[in-house]
């Protein structure tokens, strides 16, 4: 399992987790933990995913995720898990 | 599992805090280029350069996307090229076209310095040191991206004041040489105390000869998350101060640890060091000054910057050591005044002098940087700078460094701009008293009583 973080933020609109979950289907990717909220009209999203048997390479999803994030109108992420875990568990 | 809050913690750090890794620096070992033949030399260095480092900067920018934090400078350093050059080099000039052959490879690969056009020569200088050394004005004035250092003493050898007062007059001819260009040369020229073998921070990086071939070091960077931290903890004890420090200081380090570790693998290339240091940029909200005022201070160099700057840097090290299974380089707050917007304000509020920052070197982690002195300031002035910065190191037994510009034809007032990461800066007045008699005595000052441990 190669564990990847995915963070949304943005305006709320129609249809982002939609159009998200799309992609992430479409290139095989595997949805292992969603978790959402609604700050002040902010749409905040975190998805934790399995990038292991997806059919790009870790860089190239990053920034197609980003892209795909300037069409909706939010900020999309995609950060492997390595980071968090490093920074914030001993 | 990681939660919600901890990813947005890290994304804040990176988005609003100015949080990155400051350099990935490959250090490569040039003496297995060590020819007696100058142009069969070039042609080692070069091949070896570009073979090594390659692939460096595009998996630098890998690591940048896959874990979305920023690397912001991909470096080379290499083995001081008084020792890969001393065989081959007769005259300054072939020194020179060593540095060419360097800036031209540096461009190839994509790396924005290389450092290691340098001499260790705390106790005396080989013919070839000498050579460097006087190569340095020139080499500094026709490339673009070399970076020079020269270690003029240690704890264990004293300072060579020799070399401490041909330094005086390097550094003048650098400003000289790069006159028109606000003399550019001296931000790209440090002396050293101390000189640690694994630093990745320019312009003082060099791959010491104790190291292996070929090495990945880190620096990270992350004043501007300190800062942040520690708006939180307004008014409270000094416990609760450092401690929040040394919490940040971890977070920061552990990032460096997790690049390092990645780049290491990568390249196949052994993990060296990760260099703690706070880092500052001219960019708003990268200030280890701002720190300082942030602990308490009205400004950096009022009465009490010391004992803060002290405080930071002992717990910015308290906070890494605990981070990285290896630390070292210079790991320590910078204290640049070019560099840092919180340093500049001072300096032209009339909070900071020369004097004051002597003192600061004191505690941080290297010394006299990016300081914008009048043109007209002397050699034998700047010998006696360098003299007494490289006597806080070697009594202390840390590292200092030099590294002062004296911009030709300009004055105190007036500003001078580096532009990029280098920033900008107001000229700082100097002490006009002489100091000819004592940097013209010649010789070398003896090693401190505290360096016999054997």
């Amino acid at each position: 399992m190669k564990k990847t973080i995915i963070t949304v933020v943005g305006k709320d609109t129609v249809g982002i987790i939609a159009k998200v979950c799309t992609y992430l289907a479409e290139n095989g990717i595997n949805i292992l933990d969603i978790s959402q909220t609604i700050v002040q009209g902010y749409f905040n999203m975190m998805m934790i995913v399995d990038t292991a048997k997806a059919s790009k390479r870790s860089a190239e999803i990053s920034e197609e995720l980003k892209e795909l994030g300037v069409e909706i109108g939010v900020v999309i992420k995609c950060q492997k898990e390595e980071i968090f875990d490093m920074m914030h568990r001993i | 599992m990681i939660n919600f809050f901890e990813v947005a913690e890290t994304n804040e750090m990176i988005d609003k805090e100015n949080l990155d890794v400051r350099t990935i620096t490959l250090g490569i070992s040039l003496l297995d280029c060590i020819d007696a033949d100058l142009e069969k030399c070039k042609e080692k260095i070069y091949q070896k350069i570009k073979k090594a480092a390659g692939n460096l900067v595009a998996t630098g920018e890998e690591i940048s996307r896959e874990f979305g934090i920023p690397i912001v400078n991909k470096r080379i350093s290499l083995t001081p090229i008084a020792l890969a050059g001393g065989a081959c080099c007769r005259t300054p000039e072939d020194f020179v076209s060593i540095a060419k052959v360097l800036d031209q490879a540096a461009h190839e690969v994509g790396v924005n310095f290389i450092g290691g056009y340098s001499a260790l020569v705390a106790k005396g200088m080989t013919k070839a040191d000498q050579l460097l050394m006087e190569s340095i004005p020139e080499a500094l004035a026709c490339t673009e991206r070399v970076c020079s250092s020269v270690n003029l003493g240690s704890t264990r050898t004293g300072i060579n004041m020799d070399a401490v007062r041909m330094m005086g007059g390097i550094i003048k001819k650098a400003a000289e040489l790069t006159k028109e260009r606000d003399s550019m040369g001296c931000t790209k020229l440090v002396v050293f105390c101390n000189a640690p073998d694994d630093n990745p921070f320019m312009a003082g990086a060099f791959h010491g000869v104790t190291e292996a071939d070929q090495i990945i070091n880190v620096g990270v960077s992350g004043p501007g998350v300190v800062k942040t931290a520690l708006e939180k903890v307004r008014g409270e004890n000094f416990e609760v101060l450092c401690e929040t420090i040394k919490k940040t200081a971890f977070k920061v380090t552990r990032v460096g640890q997790l690049v390092a570790k990645e780049a290491s693998r990568r390249m196949q290339v052994p993990f060296g060091i990760v260099d703690l240091s706070l880092a500052p940029t001219p960019a708003i909200g990268d200030s280890v000054a701002d720190i300082l005022c942030e602990i308490g201070l009205e400004r950096a160099g009022a009465p009490g910057t010391t004992a803060a700057l002290a405080l930071l840097n002992d717990q910015v090290k308290k906070g890494g050591v605990m981070a990285s299974s290896y630390v070292g380089g210079l790991s320590g707050a910078f204290i640049p005044v070019s560099e840092d917007q919180g340093m500049i304000d001072a300096v032209q509020a009339g909070a900071l002098t020369l004097e004051k920052l002597e003192a600061m070197t004191c505690v941080c982690s290297v010394g006299l940087d990016m300081i914008a002195v009048p043109g007209d300031t002397k050699e034998t002035t700047i010998a006696g700078i360098i003299a007494d910065e490289m006597a806080i190191g070697m009594i202390n037994q840390k590292t200092t460094a030099v590294r002062i510009i004296p911009v030709i034809g300009k004055g105190v007032g007036e500003n001078v701009e580096f532009g990029g990461l280098l920033g900008h800066a107001p000229i700082m007045p100097v002490n006009s008293f002489g100091c000819d008699r004592f940097v013209n005595r010649g010789g070398r000052i003896p090693a401190p009583i505290h360096s016999f441990k054997n």
